[in-house]
């Protein structure tokens, strides 16, 4: 059975600034990042779909002890964010100060961005990754 | 299924850049598991073992068949296991069910590994890609990133302060490194340290600072398995391995909304009390996966412990002492003993074998009259195994 959103299709859109995701005919859910299977019904019944990349934060930290190849990016947030569709996320927050992230992060609004990792010698070409922009910013 | 027991255990010292390679570390921790059980190469029937980053730390793959060789088990089949930190306890669940089946009477299983070689970077690199590596990698998560997002999130569900979970935390550390100068073995045994060193330590990701982490680690640990039959003419003290469980996660992001707690880890002590036919009240000792401070709260919540949301409390109350209601880490945990990935399983399990036989009075950390222990291991993003150990005299 043919992958519906590959990897490859997800992170060209992402690049774009618009996220794809996955909605399910069985039961209706939104899976994002894609994967082969509904997360909610396990149904491989899946067609892509355009999301809205608005969501609120959930939980973040930021780091300050980077991988090999990524100490200049230190310091960096990484967020996790519930989009409005449903699903969690994983990216970026590079809308402050990272030194400043703290609890009063999460449940602040946000909407999509898109900055790309380049990729380093382990990993199969670069990457796009959520950007995230505060939506409450006056 | 046939009754399987520990009959042997082996345990090299952990620490930093020691000096021998992985290869010759399991080969002394397995003929130290061997010698307790006076058992010769020969009658080895198969070789299970953990390792995870031979490839990067030695440029070493499939060191599985040549441990197998070096210890005079010729031939026989030998698999390696590569569940990141969960490697061992993996290990020890498959090389459970050989033994359980009939297919094999005795073999040896446990885990090696040689972190520190990677150095710190490529160490750091290297355990990331226990994450997903499309999707969460690229935002630049790391291990401790991982638990530090499961921080912020579980002060924010149960409504924690972080100044509180900051006191909590640093307790468990100092608990762990106090232990830890009790076990000859630990990598830090000769270091006790105190909160205000935690609360104070560098930042690695907020809020988990440097002695909320554990460290990278070499070392190796060994156990020897054998059917109740074979069992009874190898040792006085058979320790039972009445209960397993495993289960797996799916990348960090998609394991909401059930998060901050672990599902897997639920469902995989779930099957092992099943099994054994014990609930968490049932556990005297349990040696639990603390690769950072928060994931003890969550890892004692998860396996019953404690409701969700009051698992620093156990730390705070002192339950998880030598003397306390349910033991936790007396080993000094992977936090003080050290934590060579493919070998931790393989550690916590020899720990609870020689606390259940009385091995440890000497080392001033012996549980009085503990009789069942729990092992609890969580490999990277996705893999959690449980064992039930039982004495069996
Ligand atoms: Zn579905």
């Amino acid at each position: 059975m043919e992958y519906k959103l590959p990897f490859r299709q997800y992170h060209k859109a992402l690049m774009k600034n618009q996220l794809l995701g996955l909605k399910c005919g069985n039961c209706g859910a939104i899976t994002c990042p894609p994967q082969m299977s509904c997360r909610s019904c396990s149904s491989y019944d899946l067609e892509v779909t355009q999301l809205s990349g608005n969501g609120k934060i959930t939980t973040y930290t930021t780091i300050f002890v980077a991988p090999e190849g990524r100490e200049t990016e230190a310091p960096y947030i990484i967020v996790m964010v519930e989009l409005d569709e449903g699903p969690w996320i994983m990216g970026n927050l590079y809308d402050m100060a990272p030194e400043r992230a703290g609890m009063d992060l999460i449940g602040r609004p946000v909407t999509l961005g898109s900055r790309i990792f380049p990729g380093d010698r382990y990993s199969d070409g670069p990457m796009a990754r959520p950007a995230f922009l505060f939506a409450d910013k006056a | 299924m046939r009754k399987v027991a520990v009959v042997g255990t082996g345990h090299t010292e952990f620490g930093s850049d020691l000096p021998k390679t992985e290869i010759e570390m399991f080969c002394e921790a397995a003929t130290e598991a061997m010698a307790e059980c006076d058992l010769g190469p020969q009658q080895v029937e198969a070789l299970f073992c953990g390792n995870v980053f031979g490839d990067f730390a030695e440029g070493q793959g499939m060191i599985q068949s040549f441990i197998a060789n070096e210890l005079g088990f010729h031939n026989v089949p030998a698999t390696r296991f590569e569940g990141a930190c969960a490697s061992a306890t993996v290990a020890i669940r498959d090389a459970f069910m050989w033994v359980a089946s009939g297919c094999y009477d005795i073999v040896v299983v446990g885990g090696t590994e040689k972190a520190t070689a990677m150095g710190t970077p490529l160490a750091t690199r290297t355990f990331a890609m226990g994450a997903e590596a499309k999707y969460e990698f690229a935002p630049g998560l790391t291990f401790p990133g991982f638990f530090a997002l499961l921080a912020h999130l579980y002060a924010s569900t149960y409504n924690v302060s972080l100044e509180k979970l900051r006191e909590q935390m640093s307790l468990i550390s100092v608990q762990s490194h106090y232990y830890g100068t009790k076990n000859p073995h630990a990598q830090f045994r000769h270091k006790e340290i105190t909160p205000e060193q935690v609360s104070g330590g560098f930042m690695v990701a907020s809020p988990l600072r440097l002695l909320d982490c554990c460290p990278f680690s070499d070392g190796a640990a060994v156990l020897v398995l054998a059917s109740e039959e074979a069992a009874k003419k190898l040792t006085d003290k058979p320790v039972y391995i009445t209960g397993l469980g495993q289960a797996s996660s799916p990348r960090l992001s998609a394991q909401a909304p059930y998060l901050p707690r672990i599902r897997a880890r639920e469902l995989s002590a779930m099957q092992a009390y099943k099994m054994a036919g014990v609930t968490p009240q049932d556990i005297d000792i349990c040696e639990l996966h603390d690769c950072f401070s928060i994931a003890s709260i969550i890892a004692a919540e998860n396996l019953g412990f404690a409701q969700a949301g009051e698992g620093g409390r156990l730390w705070e109350n002192g339950d998880t002492k030598i003397d306390g209601k349910i033991p936790i880490n007396i080993s000094g945990g992977l936090k003080a003993k050290g934590h060579p990935i493919g070998a931790t399983g393989a550690s916590q399990a020899c720990e609870i074998v020689r606390q259940l036989r009385g091995d440890l009075a000497d080392s001033g950390r012996q549980v009085a009259g503990a009789k069942t222990g729990l092992v609890d291991t969580l490999g990277g993003d996705g893999i959690i195994a449980n064992l039930v150990l039982q004495a069996g005299w």
